[in-house]
């Protein structure tokens, strides 16, 4: 789950972009009511969340870590500590950075395009047309698909010979490609299938966005006569910045957390051509049955997508305070 | 993909004051243009799923013929339908993921509620360092957990039920932290007046802020329910017991199942997808409202 830290309703601007997370909101609301109530009630209301939140959340992120110093296997029993060697193993496993390439390779493709083409379908649609609801289907509709009839449909897609893929390449004279087992189009094509499956997500931020630009922006510009082009770049684009900016932080981190479809699609082939991080820590894992290296591998994961949060953060907060 | 249509991020609908001279020819233009570029891209967009259906309404010899055709010799038929529905294991993944789904979608709606009701308007010692851990919660990684979860399940004997697949998606702290906001936006006046009146704390939540909450509700509680129903990792982790499977993880078996019947494969995708698609068509508007607002959702 991904949360954009939105402002109040009706203007959905980013209060601060997401990523390192800080502490509550304050608004003055919170500090008048309730104020008189006992402590105990206070916990009986944040009790049932909690009691799950620490069994399921908490005390597996403590866990882990814990089981990274040990070799622990699959079967539970308790394993014997062996201190750094799962770290100091991991560093050395080309396997680990092969598949925190494609990773990173799977993001750096993907984020782009999921943004690029997530503007693009809003600036089409952001305006009086016929049968709104239509386009709003068309391009959101996927993205409440489960991943699995996403991933059927697109190896049928993709088959080669007699996948509509292949067949339309035909009308342009192309010669059917090994979309899935071609190492060089395998990772491209999980991205078009991730494509369709996820831009509807931010057509619709981006849509949103687009709805709370005042008119009189334009029509100020339109009285100085600039042309349709220049409004686009000089308002609507500038406008955009912050949700922008919040996309792309929010598609980064979605994508790096990638599995799902690259696993059932081509199980991280053709010869772990696109095996991503979070396959390879299911593999040592549940596969290879070394829970403790499977954990420090989570672990050595988890610092680095903090370390992009707390960069991103970082470099949000400069901008804002350039302002 | 398709280039950005200049000018089609507005109409002169809402100014009509712009220079009159060529605007109206320009604008027909612009508008008939953008209209077409939009219905390209959308059929672009829709091409899968037709062809997923069409492929499914083929006999199985057909759906490899080629050159491909959309309307097969033979006519449309629904044998793999109803071959799919008549070897059962579908309709049974249906109703797992109906029960797994509904029962996150309560649960979490009920203790996220009245933990964020609890961070927003009570007090108690602690509770800044509680909300912080909370918080801290979003910057984990689900896929993180696996390993640990699968252990401590396995160490709680539920691997193989409902609850193993249940209980973890729960803990959804970005959850509290939304609906805490929302709280924090109504208005303190509408509880003074009730607490003056003698209702206490669990009162004032049931019978006044609950009803106001309605809509940041549904928009919570649709999202839950997509992300339940639509969950892969973890049911597929926690559940080797084809019984208990839920459509995603029960799709994933199915290709390998039906091997090259791709008529009752697209068969199981659509059927797979069509209850998330209603999902969607019918709750349309507080969808795009939640995702507007709450920017809530996931991949």
């Amino acid at each position: 789950m991904a949360v954009l830290r939105t402002a109040e309703p009706g203007a959905p601007r980013p209060s601060r972009a997401a990523g390192a997370a800080s502490g509550g909101s304050p608004t003055p609301a919170r500090n008048r009511a309730g104020r008189r109530s006992g402590s105990l009630t206070g916990w009986m209301f944040v009790l049932p969340f909690l009691v799950v939140y620490a069994l399921f959340l908490v005390w597996p992120t403590v866990s882990g870590l814990w089981m990274s110093f040990f070799n622990v296997s699959l079967s539970g029993s308790a394993g014997e500590f062996v201190a750094l060697d799962n770290w100091i193993e991991l560093f050395g496993d080309p396997a680990v950075w092969s598949s925190l390439w494609h990773t990173v390779q799977f993001t750096i493709i993907s984020t782009p395009l999921l943004v690029g083409v997530g503007l693009g379908m809003a600036l089409l649609t952001n305006r009086a047309m016929p049968a709104r609801w239509l386009w709003r289907l068309a391009f959101f509709g996927p993205f409440v698909l489960p991943v699995t009839t996403v991933t059927l449909i697109f190896v049928w897609l993709f088959q080669p010979g007699f996948g509509l893929a292949d067949t339309i390449l035909g009308w342009f004279g192309i010669e059917g490609i090994g979309w899935l087992s071609d190492p060089r189009f395998a990772m491209w094509s999980i991205v078009l299938a991730t494509l369709w499956w996820t831009v509807g997500f931010n057509y619709l931020l981006y849509l949103a966005a687009l709805q709370s630009i005042p008119e009189h922006l334009y029509e100020a510009a339109a009285i100085d006569g600039a042309s349709r082009w220049r409004q686009l770049w000089s308002i609507t684009i500038p406008m955009l910045n912050r949700t922008t900016g919040l996309i792309v932080v929010l598609q980064l981190l979605a994508s790096l957390k990638v599995f799902d479809q690259i696993y059932l699609m081509t199980s991280g082939g053709p010869n772990y051509a696109t095996r991503p991080i979070i396959q390879y820590i299911y593999d040592a894992g549940f596969t290879n049955y070394r829970i403790g290296y499977a954990s420090a591998i989570s672990y050595f994961f988890f610092a680095l997508i903090i370390l992009v949060s707390v960069a991103q953060f970082r470099f949000t907060s400069r901008q804002e305070g350039k302002k | 993909m398709t280039t950005l249509t200049p000018g089609a991020a507005r109409t002169t609908a809402g100014y009509p004051d712009a220079p009159t001279s060529r605007r109206p020819v320009g604008e027909r233009v612009w508008n008939i243009v953008g209209l077409l570029v939009t219905a390209f891209v959308a059929f672009l967009w829709l091409l899968p799923l037709l062809w997923a259906a069409d492929t499914s309404l083929k006999s199985e010899g057909e759906t490899t013929q080629l050159p491909l055709r959309w309307i097969p010799e033979s006519g449309f038929t629904l044998d793999a339908y109803r071959a799919i529905i008549e070897q059962g294991d579908l309709l049974r993944w249906f109703a797992n993921s109906t029960v797994i789904a509904v029962a996150v979608t309560v649960l979490t709606l009920a203790i996220v509620a009245l933990a964020a009701y609890g961070f927003s308007r009570t007090d108690f010692r602690g509770k800044g360092l509680v909300y912080a851990i909370v918080i801290a919660g979003l910057m984990v990684p689900p896929q993180v957990l696996i390993v640990p979860l699968f252990q401590e399940m396995t160490a709680f004997g539920l691997l193989d039920t409902y609850w193993a697949v249940i209980l973890p998606q729960l803990a959804a702290p970005s959850m509290v932290y939304i609906l805490k906001r929302f709280f924090d936006s109504i208005p303190p006046e509408l509880e003074e007046a009730a607490r003056m009146d003698g209702a206490g704390p669990l009162t004032i939540f049931l019978r006044i802020v609950l009803p106001l909450s309605r809509s940041v509700l549904v928009a919570v509680g649709i999202f839950t329910f997509i992300g339940a129903w639509n969950n892969f990792l973890w049911p597929f982790i926690a559940t080797t017991n084809p019984d208990l499977m839920t459509i995603p993880v029960g799709l994933a078996n199915v290709s390998s199942g039906y091997g090259l019947m791709y008529a009752r494969i697209m068969a199981s995708a659509v059927l797979g997808g069509l209850p998330l698609l209603i999902l969607f068509v019918i709750f349309q508007r507080q969808i795009v409202r939640g995702v507007a607002h709450t920017g809530l959702g996931g991949t």
